[in-house]
């Protein structure tokens, strides 16, 4: 695409409304670990415009199908078989190619294969439940896995998080770092997580939930489900000063 | 122009290490091995340094369940992909914090100075990011060095109002090469966070 040869400028602010409030009572754990003076913003330089390289050299042949990458030879895991695809753009529509990105998620029945797990749903031994790829030219990505179980957490008297995969993002520059989790079309226990909740805008919330797509899923293999990201954008140099000397 | 809408955040929760560093969270066999684990792979150019500390809650108890990404340039001032950086140093790590302790640690080098965008430089830092349960969006601050007559010309230094928080961002020197940055997510100590 021809946008690579556009000179870029820094890294446009964050849009906090389209994310989560730190302090957010109703998530308990925030209470004492949200910060609660106003995050400093400053000119992106080259420290935040760069960021670690993830060669395709890095990936092994199973990394990306949670299905089979721990589990015993001839196996594979327990559960409803899913493909998870999406794009990764930049907030001024250019893909994001060569994205890091690393999921994980718990096992069909909600499990975590973790230690301080309290959760009595049984592991499955041939799942581990990460998986990692990276994208391709046109920003495109494809997991393979089990639709995760919903699981109970100890916040209020009775919380369930909704099923959902934590994804987390290595853009081209550590400015656009994230961490975020992808949610499943028709999930009644999202409207009443309060993780979810954290994020004021209903249509950000929206945007995490992915839409069942019929024309990725597979004849008696999988179903598939579609999870598009979109990540901070650098703007074009000439309207850094502009934009940034405010 | 007319932005798409930035994906949001949500917390890396309290299994972030099953995804970022199976091997620490017991998940082996999948990863050879966890990503940012040597920042340092050869013989690299410069003072050799640990950077070690512990991340407070508004309580004063140490996080045992963060993760902390560090990303820095290498002695000569370059991050990995400039032209000329040293071969031999990633400037990226990724520490799962001690499951007692809550410490995290890595063992790097000293950066050297960076060129800031409007021109003149930034004084030696490395850049930490921070996520953990509780945590909604990840945080990010930097880590300066005690004592460096750079420190008062930084351009990001320059622009904390309330000047007694520059303090939050400057390492202790401990001993010989090991310095202490910790963070605390709450006054009244709280360090100062970036929105980048
Ligand atoms: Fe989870």
């Amino acid at each position: 695409m021809s946008d690579t040869k556009i000179p870029q400028g820094g890294y446009a602010a964050r849009q906090p409304g389209h994310h989560p409030v730190a302090l957010y009572p109703p998530y308990r754990t925030s209470v004492k670990r949200s910060p609660q003076a106003a995050p400093l913003s400053f000119p992106t330089s080259i420290g935040e415009e760069s960021g670690p390289v993830f060669g395709h050299d890095l990936l092994g042949p199973l990394d990306a199908d949670l299905l089979h990458n721990f589990a015993q030879d001839g196996a594979s895991a327990i559960g409803p078989r899913i493909i998870v695809h999406g794009k990764v753009r930049d907030q001024f529509d250019r893909p994001v190619s060569g994205a890091l990105i690393e999921v994980w998620q718990a096992n069909a029945g909600g499990r975590y294969r973790h230690k301080k797990e309290g959760y009595i749903a049984p592991l499955d031994p041939n799942f581990g439940g990460c998986g990692r790829t990276i994208t391709r030219e046109d920003g495109s990505y494809e997991f393979r896995t089990v639709l995760p179980g919903p699981y109970p957490w100890p916040n209020g008297p009775n919380d369930w998080r909704p099923a959902h995969i934590h994804f987390s993002l290595f853009g081209a520059g550590f400015a656009q770092r994230l961490i975020t989790q992808m949610y499943f079309e028709g999930d009644p226990l999202i409207w009443r997580c309060p993780i979810v909740g954290s994020i004021g805008d209903k249509s950000a919330v929206e945007r995490l939930i992915a839409p069942l797509d019929m024309n990725r899923t597979v004849p008696m293999d999988a179903r598939a489900y579609e999870f598009n990201i979109i990540l901070r954008g650098r703007r074009q140099t000439m309207f850094e000063n502009r934009m940034e000397g405010l | 122009m007319s932005d798409l809408p930035e994906t949001a955040s949500q917390t890396a929760g309290p299994y972030v290490h099953i995804g970022c560093t199976p091997n620490f969270a017991g998940i082996t066999g999948v990863y050879d091995e966890d990503l940012g684990a040597q920042m340092i792979t050869g013989d690299v150019s410069g003072e050799r340094i640990t950077l070690t500390g512990q991340i407070f809650d508004g309580t004063s108890t140490p996080l045992r369940d963060a993760m902390v990404e560090a990303w820095q340039a290498d002695a000569g001032g370059l991050y990995a992909g400039q032209d000329g950086a040293d071969p031999h140093f990633t400037g990226f790590g990724r520490c799962a914090c001690d499951q007692d302790s809550g410490a995290f640690t890595f063992e790097t080098v000293k950066p050297g100075a960076t060129p800031w965008p409007q021109g003149g430089m930034q004084a030696p830092h490395i850049t930490l990011w921070i996520v953990a349960r509780g945590i909604n969006l990840g945080l990010h601050t930097r880590v300066y060095f005690p004592g460096d007559p750079a420190l008062e010309t930084d351009p990001v230094l320059g622009r904390i109002e309330h000047r007694v928080r520059v303090q939050t961002l400057i390492a202790e020197a401990e001993k010989d090469g090991v310095y202490r940055f910790n963070i605390h997510l709450q006054d009244p100590e709280e360090t100062v966070f970036f929105d980048v």
